[in-house]
């Protein structure tokens, strides 16, 4: 027992290492290299994306609740930092107020804007949650769903056009190029902001997870009877995890919304709900590393390593079969491939783990495999005692 | 025989528009095990879930401890002590052993590992498995460990709902061995069953539920040789 405790604890301790290089190493990159490079855009929008996966995967994953409304929540996450982070100056002008005389005169920092869209969407989701809860499977996808699209249509709305300005773009807010260091006016480098940012909400999903409640979640997944039977209040914790993935799925709305300088209600499409679904189940529902690792592979293929598929300049036996969208086949051919072969995701329901990785490079290499072993028995003996 | 623990007053339950249990009364003494026998269909299901609370019923009274649990929540009724072994055992499959276990003991705020040791000791196989996942145990184990989740709630009364629903002779056999075991050691046992002839070697007490309503009751061992049950339930 005492062994295996060491070997946890060097693994954490070397998770933490890893961790730690990997934001050091960002920081380097973005100090050296041109920060226009696509390696930028796609390293911020993955994070960004694999925030709200993993919220979606506290919902789908780990506590059985099928819920497409994700896009909703980003959409308001979205809107509210926008407005409320934007400068009462430029709300006051024309710039993009240009039909509307604004009614929200509160102009907050960048923090507070983000936790504020958190926030509302959690606000938002514990009241549809009453109504839409009560409703199992694919009901409640349905639901959730005609909800997030209700939302849609209610931020376009002429009505809703002195807060949200219609189906006008929201613009010259405070968006990652605004990013100071506290205290000084040197610009805070934007990717390591939306991994920190990403990193800090999924760290604390992740610590939600592996707390009593998560294991309550677990359970309400696998039985509801039982849970129930239990003691567990069911609609009490599908509740919470409602509202806490909402909140999550705000914040990276919010996020979001810095990233692309500019946010419109109609980006915010069931497609966008399916991207971020098909991102969960490609990484493997009930896998928060898988989510991660799936948002990243999708976001880099779909934005920067299918791009020479669009490219018309050449030719496959004369044919142009090359042109823009292209690489669009090519990527649901991928899908599909990952669909059929690993049908539970490239993590299953697994994390990673540095066990994992060191049997699977044993595996691979199969070095000194048969010294290891032995070190394992004896260990195993040891840890009987 | 001491104070009733729990005590079943005129108890009727509806699903829709069909009456499951027409009004029927009963005791379960302290310290002792209790077992409804009867038909499929006859409401003994319907009966344990009202008891805990999964289900509200029509009229009537339950009351445990001399408190009056009519229609509370299954959370305020577990945390009271009576807690519920569910029909088809319903383990956690994706979840550990040990993480089943920390489950049963969901509504406790206080300190688990003494429990914990104390089931592993009644389950020594568990205790082999407790990193498994739940699924992958066999179908005895499954209802060990069904037994063992309800118990780290700390019940004064566990109720069984079929323990020994498919599972090989041998194993039923292990299964009530248990039970007795647990009894011994000052947990009151409500069990419903359809093995008639176990439940009723078993058992203290007994009651045949037949549709909706109590026919007969005594003890166990008188009702093995009453000629209405053998005929209905012991096949001889």
């Amino acid at each position: 027992m005492k062994l295996m405790n060491a070997r946890k604890k060097k693994d954490a301790l070397f998770s933490l290492i890893a961790i730690a290089v990997m934001l050091v190493g960002l920081l380097i990159m973005e100090l050296t290299m041109k920060s226009t490079s696509i390696l930028f855009t796609v390293l911020k929008k993955s994070m960004i994306y694999a925030l709200v996966a993993v919220s979606m995967n506290l919902l789908n994953g780990f506590t059985g609740l099928f819920s497409l409304g994700q896009a909703g929540f980003m959409l308001i996450g979205a809107y509210t930092y926008a407005i409320f982070s934007m400068p009462t100056a430029v709300k006051l002008g024309d710039s993009v107020y240009k039909y509307y005389d604004c009614t929200v005169n509160l102009e907050l920092g960048i923090i507070p804007a983000m936790l504020l869209a958190g926030i509302f969407a959690a606000v938002f989701a514990a009241l549809i949650g009453l109504p839409v809860l009560r409703l199992k499977s694919d009901y409640l996808a349905i639901a959730t769903l005609g909800f997030a699209e209700i939302l849609r249509a209610l931020f376009q709305w002429d009505a809703m056009g002195p807060v949200t300005n219609g189906a006008n773009v929201l613009r010259l807010y405070k968006d990652l190029t605004k990013l100071k260091i506290p205290f000084t006016n040197t610009p805070f480098p934007p990717t390591l902001f939306c991994f920190l940012v990403s990193g800090l909400c999924i760290a604390v999903i992740v610590l939600l997870i592996n707390s009593s409640y998560g294991r309550a979640f677990k359970a309400i997944r696998d039985d509801e009877i039982a849970a129930e039977a239990m003691g567990i209040n069911l609609f009490k914790h599908k509740e919470m995890s409602f509202v806490i993935s909402s909140f999550f799925a705000g914040i990276s709305g919010a996020l979001l919304a810095m990233f692309q300088y500019t946010v419109q209600a109609a980006q915010f499409k069931t497609a966008m709900t399916y991207e971020i679904l098909l991102i969960v189940v490609i990484g493997g529902i009930g896998s928060i590393t898988g989510s991660c690792i799936a948002s990243f592979l999708f976001i880099a293929c779909n934005e920067w390593w299918l791009r020479f598929l669009d490219e018309s300049s050449s030719n496959i036996f004369g044919l142009n079969i090359m042109r823009s969208g292209f690489r669009k086949v090519v990527f649901s051919v991928i899908i599909m491939i990952i669909v059929l072969f690993f049908s539970k995701g490239i993590m299953g329901d697994r994390e990673f783990s540095w066990e994992r990785l060191r049997a699977f490079s044993r595996k691979l290499f199969g070095t000194d495999a048969r010294k290891r072993k032995n070190e394992e028995i004896s260990e195993e003996v040891n840890g009987d005692v | 025989m001491s104070e009733p623990i729990l005590s079943i007053k005129d108890l009727k339950v509806n699903y829709g528009g069909i009456e499951a249990v027409k009004g029927i009364s009963f005791d379960v003494d302290e310290g002792s095990i209790v077992t409804l026998i009867g038909a499929n269909g006859a409401g003994k299901s319907s009966t344990l879930r009202t008891i805990s609370g999964l289900v509200k019923p029509a009229s009537g009274s339950i009351v445990f401890c001399g408190d009056d649990i009519t229609g509370r929540d299954t959370g305020e009724i577990v945390r009271k002590g009576i807690t519920l072994v569910p029909e088809g055992r319903r383990i956690f499959p994706n979840l550990t052993v040990q993480e089943n276990l920390r489950v049963g003991a969901y509504l406790r705020g206080d300190d688990i590992s003494e429990d914990v040791q104390w089931v592993y000791d009644l389950f020594p196989r568990l205790k082999e498995r407790s990193w498994q996942a739940g699924g992958t145990l066999s179908g005895g184990e499954q209802q060990m460990l069904a037994v063992a989740r309800a118990l780290m709630s700390k019940p004064k009364l566990i109720m069984m709902d079929e323990p020994s629903l498919g599972l090989a002779p041998l194993v039923v056999r292990g299964i009530f061995d248990i039970i007795r075991e647990i009894n011994a050691q000052g947990v009151t046992v409500l069990l419903i069953e359809q093995n008639a002839n176990m439940a009723l070697k078993t058992a203290d007490y007994a009651y045949v539920l037949e549709t909706g309503r109590i026919g007969l009751s005594g003890a166990g061992h008188e009702l093995l040789t009453n000629d209405e049950v053998k005929k209905a339930y012991l096949g001889s």
